[in-house]
Protein backbone atom coordinates (compact mmCIF):
# COMPACT_ATOMS: atom_id res chain seq x y z
CA UNK A 1 0.00 0.00 0.00
CA UNK A 2 1.39 3.35 -0.98
CA UNK A 3 0.53 6.20 1.33
CA UNK A 4 0.60 9.87 0.49
CA UNK A 5 -1.04 13.09 1.55
CA UNK A 6 -3.87 14.08 -0.73
CA UNK A 7 -3.15 17.21 -2.75
CA UNK A 8 -5.52 20.12 -2.43
CA UNK A 9 -7.84 20.41 -5.37
CA UNK A 10 -8.66 24.07 -5.96
CA UNK A 11 -11.44 23.20 -8.37
CA UNK A 12 -13.55 21.82 -5.53
CA UNK A 13 -15.60 23.90 -3.16
CA UNK A 14 -15.65 26.96 -5.41
CA UNK A 15 -18.10 26.56 -8.26
CA UNK A 16 -17.37 28.65 -11.37
CA UNK A 17 -18.80 32.13 -11.11
CA UNK A 18 -21.38 32.44 -13.85
CA UNK A 19 -22.36 35.99 -12.91
CA UNK A 20 -19.17 37.48 -14.36
CA UNK A 21 -20.09 39.92 -17.09
CA UNK A 22 -17.76 41.08 -19.85
CA UNK A 23 -19.03 44.69 -19.61
CA UNK A 24 -19.94 45.57 -16.05
CA UNK A 25 -22.49 48.26 -15.42
CA UNK A 26 -20.80 51.32 -13.78
CA UNK A 27 -23.81 52.17 -11.62
CA UNK A 28 -23.94 48.63 -10.36
CA UNK A 29 -20.26 48.86 -9.46
CA UNK A 30 -20.85 52.10 -7.59
CA UNK A 31 -23.68 50.57 -5.65
CA UNK A 32 -21.57 47.54 -4.78
CA UNK A 33 -18.76 49.81 -3.61
CA UNK A 34 -21.09 51.74 -1.32
CA UNK A 35 -22.57 48.53 -0.01
CA UNK A 36 -19.11 47.09 0.70
CA UNK A 37 -18.08 50.30 2.47
CA UNK A 38 -21.18 50.34 4.61
CA UNK A 39 -20.68 46.70 5.52
CA UNK A 40 -17.05 47.33 6.44
CA UNK A 41 -18.05 50.28 8.64
CA UNK A 42 -20.52 48.13 10.51
CA UNK A 43 -18.29 45.10 10.83
CA UNK A 44 -14.96 46.89 11.38
CA UNK A 45 -15.34 47.31 15.13
CA UNK A 46 -15.33 43.56 15.06
CA UNK A 47 -16.76 43.20 18.50
CA UNK A 48 -20.25 41.90 18.62
CA UNK A 49 -22.31 41.79 21.74
CA UNK A 50 -24.36 38.80 20.93
CA UNK A 51 -26.75 36.70 22.88
CA UNK A 52 -25.77 33.22 21.87
CA UNK A 53 -28.12 30.37 22.46
CA UNK A 54 -26.39 27.69 24.45
CA UNK A 55 -27.29 24.05 24.10
CA UNK A 56 -27.85 21.89 27.07
CA UNK A 57 -24.63 21.89 29.09
CA UNK A 58 -23.85 18.62 30.81
CA UNK A 59 -24.50 18.69 34.53
CA UNK A 60 -23.57 15.11 35.36
CA UNK A 61 -20.39 13.14 34.80
CA UNK A 62 -19.99 11.43 31.48
CA UNK A 63 -20.70 7.75 31.82
CA UNK A 64 -19.77 4.62 29.88
CA UNK A 65 -23.37 4.20 28.79
CA UNK A 66 -22.25 5.73 25.51
CA UNK A 67 -19.19 5.14 23.42
CA UNK A 68 -18.80 7.69 20.68
CA UNK A 69 -17.35 6.69 17.35
CA UNK A 70 -17.23 7.35 13.65
CA UNK A 71 -17.83 5.21 10.61
CA UNK A 72 -16.13 6.40 7.43
CA UNK A 73 -17.36 5.03 4.13
CA UNK A 74 -14.28 5.52 1.98
CA UNK A 75 -16.27 4.77 -1.19
CA UNK A 76 -18.13 8.03 -0.60
CA UNK A 77 -15.04 10.04 0.35
CA UNK A 78 -14.22 12.26 -2.61
CA UNK A 79 -10.69 12.70 -3.91
CA UNK A 80 -9.53 16.28 -3.39
CA UNK A 81 -12.41 17.28 -1.13
CA UNK A 82 -11.24 18.89 2.11
CA UNK A 83 -14.55 19.91 3.61
CA UNK A 84 -14.06 17.82 6.77
CA UNK A 85 -10.54 19.15 7.27
CA UNK A 86 -11.67 22.75 6.90
CA UNK A 87 -14.66 22.24 9.18
CA UNK A 88 -12.40 20.68 11.81
CA UNK A 89 -9.95 23.58 11.53
CA UNK A 90 -12.70 26.13 12.04
CA UNK A 91 -14.43 24.24 14.81
CA UNK A 92 -11.24 23.83 16.78
CA UNK A 93 -9.45 27.09 16.01
CA UNK A 94 -6.69 25.36 14.05
CA UNK A 95 -7.11 27.91 11.27
CA UNK A 96 -5.96 30.59 13.74
CA UNK A 97 -2.45 29.14 13.90
CA UNK A 98 0.23 31.37 12.42
CA UNK A 99 3.59 30.50 10.96
CA UNK A 100 6.54 31.81 12.93
CA UNK A 101 8.44 34.66 11.27
CA UNK A 102 11.33 33.22 9.28
CA UNK A 103 9.96 29.70 9.36
CA UNK A 104 9.94 27.87 6.05
CA UNK A 105 6.67 26.58 4.63
CA UNK A 106 8.04 23.05 4.70
CA UNK A 107 8.87 23.28 8.39
CA UNK A 108 5.52 24.88 9.21
CA UNK A 109 3.71 22.07 7.41
CA UNK A 110 5.38 19.55 9.66
CA UNK A 111 4.91 21.56 12.86
CA UNK A 112 1.43 23.04 12.77
CA UNK A 113 -1.25 21.18 14.66
CA UNK A 114 -3.47 18.98 12.49
CA UNK A 115 -6.34 17.02 13.98
CA UNK A 116 -7.77 15.62 10.78
CA UNK A 117 -5.96 14.92 7.52
CA UNK A 118 -6.92 13.39 4.23
CA UNK A 119 -4.98 10.28 3.30
CA UNK A 120 -4.87 8.63 -0.10
CA UNK A 121 -4.22 4.91 -0.26
CA UNK A 122 -3.29 2.96 -3.36
CA UNK A 123 -3.27 -0.79 -3.65
CA UNK A 124 -0.15 -1.42 -5.68
CA UNK A 125 -1.42 -4.76 -6.97
CA UNK A 126 -4.72 -3.54 -8.36
CA UNK A 127 -4.09 0.20 -8.57
CA UNK A 128 -7.30 0.94 -6.66
CA UNK A 129 -7.14 4.30 -4.88
CA UNK A 130 -9.12 5.11 -1.75
CA UNK A 131 -9.39 8.37 0.12
CA UNK A 132 -10.09 8.65 3.79
CA UNK A 133 -9.97 11.13 6.65
CA UNK A 134 -7.50 10.07 9.33
CA UNK A 135 -7.72 11.34 12.87
CA UNK A 136 -7.44 10.05 16.44
CA UNK A 137 -9.07 6.62 16.32
CA UNK A 138 -10.27 6.80 19.94
CA UNK A 139 -9.00 3.35 20.81
CA UNK A 140 -10.52 1.35 23.60
CA UNK A 141 -6.96 0.53 24.71
CA UNK A 142 -5.07 3.65 23.63
CA UNK A 143 -1.27 3.35 23.43
CA UNK A 144 -0.99 7.11 24.08
CA UNK A 145 -2.64 6.64 27.48
CA UNK A 146 -0.38 3.68 28.28
CA UNK A 147 2.81 5.67 27.77
CA UNK A 148 1.80 9.02 29.30
CA UNK A 149 3.99 9.61 32.37
CA UNK A 150 1.67 12.16 33.99
CA UNK A 151 -1.80 10.85 33.26
CA UNK A 152 -2.48 13.82 31.00
CA UNK A 153 -3.42 11.54 28.12
CA UNK A 154 -6.61 9.86 29.21
CA UNK A 155 -9.77 8.23 27.99
CA UNK A 156 -13.05 9.75 29.06
CA UNK A 157 -15.79 7.45 30.27
CA UNK A 158 -17.62 7.86 26.97
CA UNK A 159 -14.62 6.62 25.00
CA UNK A 160 -13.15 9.95 23.87
CA UNK A 161 -9.35 9.97 24.10
CA UNK A 162 -8.14 13.39 25.19
CA UNK A 163 -5.21 15.35 26.59
CA UNK A 164 -5.55 17.23 29.85
CA UNK A 165 -3.29 20.16 29.08
CA UNK A 166 -3.12 21.10 32.74
CA UNK A 167 -1.01 18.00 33.38
CA UNK A 168 0.65 17.56 29.97
CA UNK A 169 4.40 18.18 30.22
CA UNK A 170 5.00 18.03 26.48
CA UNK A 171 7.22 14.94 26.47
CA UNK A 172 5.57 13.68 23.27
CA UNK A 173 5.76 9.99 24.20
CA UNK A 174 2.13 9.74 23.12
CA UNK A 175 2.98 11.09 19.69
CA UNK A 176 5.52 8.33 19.23
CA UNK A 177 3.20 5.67 20.62
CA UNK A 178 0.26 6.57 18.38
CA UNK A 179 0.13 4.25 15.34
CA UNK A 180 -2.06 6.75 13.46
CA UNK A 181 0.12 9.90 13.59
CA UNK A 182 -2.92 11.56 15.09
CA UNK A 183 -1.32 13.87 17.63
CA UNK A 184 0.24 17.29 17.27
CA UNK A 185 2.53 19.31 19.47
CA UNK A 186 2.23 23.06 19.90
CA UNK A 187 5.75 24.37 19.42
CA UNK A 188 5.32 28.10 19.90
CA UNK A 189 3.37 30.57 21.99
CA UNK A 190 -0.23 30.79 20.76
CA UNK A 191 -1.94 34.17 20.77
CA UNK A 192 -5.28 33.32 19.21
CA UNK A 193 -7.43 30.67 20.82
CA UNK A 194 -11.11 30.00 20.83
CA UNK A 195 -12.88 29.93 24.17
CA UNK A 196 -14.07 26.38 23.57
CA UNK A 197 -10.64 25.05 22.48
CA UNK A 198 -7.74 26.23 24.64
CA UNK A 199 -4.32 25.80 23.06
CA UNK A 200 -0.85 26.62 24.31
CA UNK A 201 2.84 26.07 23.83
CA UNK A 202 4.29 22.83 25.10
CA UNK A 203 1.21 20.61 25.02
CA UNK A 204 0.07 17.79 22.78
CA UNK A 205 -3.42 17.71 21.30
CA UNK A 206 -5.55 15.70 18.92
CA UNK A 207 -9.10 15.11 17.73
CA UNK A 208 -11.49 14.93 20.69
CA UNK A 209 -14.63 14.17 18.68
CA UNK A 210 -15.74 17.80 19.13
CA UNK A 211 -15.97 17.32 22.87
CA UNK A 212 -17.56 20.72 23.50
CA UNK A 213 -20.41 19.70 21.19
CA UNK A 214 -20.75 16.45 23.15
CA UNK A 215 -21.00 18.37 26.40
CA UNK A 216 -23.53 20.83 25.02
CA UNK A 217 -25.84 18.03 23.98
CA UNK A 218 -25.37 18.15 20.21
CA UNK A 219 -25.34 14.91 18.27
CA UNK A 220 -22.72 15.33 15.59
CA UNK A 221 -19.17 16.39 14.84
CA UNK A 222 -17.96 19.23 12.62
CA UNK A 223 -16.42 16.82 10.09
CA UNK A 224 -19.56 14.69 9.82
CA UNK A 225 -21.75 17.79 9.47
CA UNK A 226 -19.55 19.21 6.71
CA UNK A 227 -19.51 15.93 4.80
CA UNK A 228 -23.27 15.58 5.06
CA UNK A 229 -23.82 19.20 4.02
CA UNK A 230 -21.98 18.49 0.77
CA UNK A 231 -24.10 15.42 0.21
CA UNK A 232 -21.18 12.99 0.41
CA UNK A 233 -22.30 11.42 3.68
CA UNK A 234 -19.01 9.58 4.07
CA UNK A 235 -18.68 10.24 7.81
CA UNK A 236 -21.24 8.95 10.28
CA UNK A 237 -21.01 9.88 13.95
CA UNK A 238 -22.84 8.05 16.69
CA UNK A 239 -23.01 5.89 19.76
CA UNK A 240 -21.33 2.52 19.27
CA UNK A 241 -23.02 1.13 22.37
CA UNK A 242 -26.55 1.96 21.32
CA UNK A 243 -27.75 -0.92 19.12
CA UNK A 244 -30.45 1.31 17.64
CA UNK A 245 -28.11 4.14 16.59
CA UNK A 246 -27.49 4.76 12.91
CA UNK A 247 -23.81 3.96 13.26
CA UNK A 248 -24.50 0.64 14.98
CA UNK A 249 -27.02 -0.28 12.30
CA UNK A 250 -24.55 0.63 9.56
CA UNK A 251 -21.77 -1.34 11.22
CA UNK A 252 -24.08 -4.33 11.44
CA UNK A 253 -24.84 -4.34 7.74
CA UNK A 254 -21.71 -2.90 6.12
CA UNK A 255 -18.30 -4.59 6.06
CA UNK A 256 -15.90 -2.33 7.94
CA UNK A 257 -12.38 -2.46 9.30
CA UNK A 258 -10.20 -0.89 11.89
CA UNK A 259 -6.98 0.57 10.57
CA UNK A 260 -4.11 -1.49 11.98
CA UNK A 261 -6.55 -3.99 13.41
CA UNK A 262 -3.51 -6.25 14.06
CA UNK A 263 -2.74 -4.02 17.04
CA UNK A 264 -6.01 -5.07 18.68
CA UNK A 265 -6.83 -1.57 19.94
CA UNK A 266 -10.58 -1.71 19.26
CA UNK A 267 -10.74 1.69 17.65
CA UNK A 268 -13.82 3.89 17.86
CA UNK A 269 -13.30 5.03 14.26
CA UNK A 270 -14.11 2.39 11.66
CA UNK A 271 -13.60 2.42 7.90
CA UNK A 272 -15.67 0.77 5.21
CA UNK A 273 -14.37 0.12 1.69
CA UNK A 274 -10.66 -0.22 2.45
CA UNK B 1 16.62 64.81 73.74
CA UNK B 2 15.35 67.12 70.97
CA UNK B 3 17.07 64.90 68.39
CA UNK B 4 15.35 61.84 69.79
CA UNK B 5 11.96 63.57 69.58
CA UNK B 6 12.62 64.52 65.96
CA UNK B 7 13.67 60.95 65.11
CA UNK B 8 10.56 59.49 66.71
CA UNK B 9 8.31 61.95 64.92
CA UNK B 10 10.00 61.21 61.58
CA UNK B 11 9.41 57.49 62.09
CA UNK B 12 5.80 58.22 63.02
CA UNK B 13 5.29 60.33 59.88
CA UNK B 14 6.87 57.56 57.82
CA UNK B 15 4.54 54.97 59.28
CA UNK B 16 1.53 57.17 58.57
CA UNK B 17 2.62 57.47 54.92
CA UNK B 18 3.05 53.73 54.61
CA UNK B 19 -0.43 53.19 56.03
CA UNK B 20 -1.88 55.84 53.73
CA UNK B 21 -0.22 54.24 50.70
CA UNK B 22 -1.63 50.85 51.68
CA UNK B 23 -5.11 52.33 52.00
CA UNK B 24 -4.88 53.95 48.59
CA UNK B 25 -3.69 50.71 47.01
CA UNK B 26 -6.45 48.78 48.73
CA UNK B 27 -8.91 51.32 47.38
CA UNK B 28 -7.54 50.67 43.91
CA UNK B 29 -7.97 46.97 44.42
CA UNK B 30 -11.63 47.50 45.13
CA UNK B 31 -12.03 49.16 41.77
CA UNK B 32 -10.59 46.34 39.69
CA UNK B 33 -14.03 45.48 38.38
CA UNK B 34 -14.01 47.40 35.12
CA UNK B 35 -16.74 49.87 34.29
CA UNK B 36 -18.52 48.73 31.16
CA UNK B 37 -18.06 45.02 31.88
CA UNK B 38 -21.07 42.90 32.70
CA UNK B 39 -19.67 42.45 36.19
CA UNK B 40 -19.98 46.18 36.84
CA UNK B 41 -23.75 45.83 36.55
CA UNK B 42 -23.98 42.83 38.85
CA UNK B 43 -24.61 43.09 42.56
CA UNK B 44 -22.29 40.19 43.30
CA UNK B 45 -20.02 37.63 41.68
CA UNK B 46 -21.01 33.96 41.54
CA UNK B 47 -19.97 33.79 45.20
CA UNK B 48 -19.54 36.47 47.84
CA UNK B 49 -16.93 39.02 46.74
CA UNK B 50 -14.42 38.54 49.56
CA UNK B 51 -14.67 34.78 49.18
CA UNK B 52 -14.01 35.10 45.46
CA UNK B 53 -10.95 37.30 46.07
CA UNK B 54 -9.33 34.67 48.22
CA UNK B 55 -10.63 31.46 46.68
CA UNK B 56 -11.36 31.98 42.98
CA UNK B 57 -8.31 29.92 42.02
CA UNK B 58 -9.55 26.93 44.00
CA UNK B 59 -12.96 27.14 42.37
CA UNK B 60 -11.48 27.35 38.87
CA UNK B 61 -9.08 24.49 39.57
CA UNK B 62 -11.85 22.26 40.82
CA UNK B 63 -14.02 23.15 37.86
CA UNK B 64 -11.26 22.44 35.37
CA UNK B 65 -10.95 18.82 36.48
CA UNK B 66 -14.71 18.37 36.50
CA UNK B 67 -14.91 19.78 32.98
CA UNK B 68 -11.91 18.13 31.33
CA UNK B 69 -12.29 14.67 32.84
CA UNK B 70 -16.01 14.42 33.52
CA UNK B 71 -17.46 16.77 30.93
CA UNK B 72 -19.40 18.86 33.43
CA UNK B 73 -20.05 22.27 31.90
CA UNK B 74 -23.09 23.52 33.73
CA UNK B 75 -21.59 24.88 36.93
CA UNK B 76 -21.04 28.56 37.56
CA UNK B 77 -17.30 28.40 38.29
CA UNK B 78 -15.97 28.26 34.75
CA UNK B 79 -13.06 30.37 33.57
CA UNK B 80 -14.99 31.19 30.40
CA UNK B 81 -17.72 32.58 32.65
CA UNK B 82 -15.19 34.76 34.51
CA UNK B 83 -13.88 36.17 31.25
CA UNK B 84 -17.32 36.72 29.73
CA UNK B 85 -18.48 38.73 32.70
CA UNK B 86 -15.32 40.63 33.59
CA UNK B 87 -13.89 41.51 30.20
CA UNK B 88 -14.03 45.19 29.36
CA UNK B 89 -14.51 46.78 26.00
CA UNK B 90 -12.38 49.47 24.40
CA UNK B 91 -14.04 52.65 23.08
CA UNK B 92 -13.61 51.18 19.59
CA UNK B 93 -15.62 48.18 20.63
CA UNK B 94 -12.87 45.57 20.95
CA UNK B 95 -12.71 43.24 23.90
CA UNK B 96 -9.56 44.00 25.89
CA UNK B 97 -7.31 41.13 26.94
CA UNK B 98 -8.37 40.41 30.49
CA UNK B 99 -4.80 39.65 31.58
CA UNK B 100 -3.52 43.05 30.47
CA UNK B 101 -1.84 44.94 33.34
CA UNK B 102 -4.69 47.40 33.59
CA UNK B 103 -7.46 44.85 33.23
CA UNK B 104 -9.43 42.78 35.70
CA UNK B 105 -7.18 39.72 36.03
CA UNK B 106 -3.89 41.41 35.13
CA UNK B 107 -4.19 44.41 37.44
CA UNK B 108 -4.95 42.46 40.58
CA UNK B 109 -2.35 39.81 39.81
CA UNK B 110 0.23 42.54 39.24
CA UNK B 111 -0.72 44.12 42.58
CA UNK B 112 -0.44 40.82 44.43
CA UNK B 113 2.68 39.77 42.44
CA UNK B 114 1.17 36.41 41.46
CA UNK B 115 1.81 35.10 37.98
CA UNK B 116 -1.35 34.05 36.18
CA UNK B 117 -0.81 31.14 33.80
CA UNK B 118 -4.36 30.52 32.61
CA UNK B 119 -3.91 32.58 29.47
CA UNK B 120 -0.99 30.61 28.11
CA UNK B 121 -3.68 28.32 26.71
CA UNK B 122 -7.06 29.94 27.39
CA UNK B 123 -8.38 32.79 25.27
CA UNK B 124 -8.10 36.09 27.14
CA UNK B 125 -11.14 37.55 25.40
CA UNK B 126 -14.45 35.77 24.76
CA UNK B 127 -14.01 34.29 21.34
CA UNK B 128 -15.97 31.90 19.17
CA UNK B 129 -18.64 31.01 21.70
CA UNK B 130 -19.24 27.74 23.47
CA UNK B 131 -20.62 26.34 20.24
CA UNK B 132 -19.25 27.17 16.82
CA UNK B 133 -21.46 29.00 14.33
CA UNK B 134 -21.36 25.81 12.25
CA UNK B 135 -22.68 23.80 15.18
CA UNK B 136 -25.44 26.31 15.79
CA UNK B 137 -26.36 26.32 12.12
CA UNK B 138 -26.43 22.54 11.87
CA UNK B 139 -28.29 22.08 15.13
CA UNK B 140 -30.38 25.22 15.23
CA UNK B 141 -33.43 23.60 16.75
CA UNK B 142 -31.57 21.48 19.26
CA UNK B 143 -29.20 24.22 20.33
CA UNK B 144 -31.55 27.15 20.63
CA UNK B 145 -33.64 28.09 23.54
CA UNK B 146 -32.95 25.22 25.89
CA UNK B 147 -31.51 27.64 28.37
CA UNK B 148 -31.96 31.39 28.42
CA UNK B 149 -28.82 33.07 27.19
CA UNK B 150 -26.45 34.38 29.79
CA UNK B 151 -25.62 37.25 27.46
CA UNK B 152 -22.46 35.68 26.10
CA UNK B 153 -20.03 37.97 24.40
CA UNK B 154 -18.63 36.82 21.13
CA UNK B 155 -15.74 38.34 19.35
CA UNK B 156 -14.81 36.65 16.13
CA UNK B 157 -12.38 39.05 14.54
CA UNK B 158 -8.69 38.28 14.42
CA UNK B 159 -8.28 41.99 15.22
CA UNK B 160 -9.37 41.40 18.78
CA UNK B 161 -5.92 40.00 19.38
CA UNK B 162 -4.57 43.53 19.30
CA UNK B 163 -5.84 43.99 22.82
CA UNK B 164 -3.41 41.43 24.16
CA UNK B 165 -1.35 43.73 26.30
CA UNK B 166 0.61 42.10 29.06
CA UNK B 167 0.51 38.58 27.70
CA UNK B 168 2.25 36.36 30.18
Amino acid sequence: MKHQEAPLDPSLGSPPDSSLDASPDPSRRAFLGIAAGATAAVVAPGFVLQAQAVGNPRAERVSDVHRWGLLVDTNRCVDGCRACVEACDQENGLDLQRKQPGQSEAEWDTQKAVWLRKVKLQDNLTGRVSNLPMMCQHCESPPCVDVCPTGASFKRADGIVMVDRHTCIGCRYCMMACPYKARSFIHEVVEDQLTRVPRGKGCVESCNLCVSRRDQGLDSTACADACTALGHRAILFGDLKDPASAISQALKTMPSRQIREDLDLNTGVRYAGV
Amino acid sequence: MAIAVIRVSLVAVGLVWVLAAQTVLAGDAQRYVKPGSQAAHSAACVEETNFMRRNHMELIKHQRDATVHHGIRSTKHSLAGCINCHVSVSPEGHALAINGRDQFCGACHAFSAVDVNCFGCHANVPRGGLLSPAALAAHGDAAAGVRPSAGQIMSDTPGSATGRAGGQ
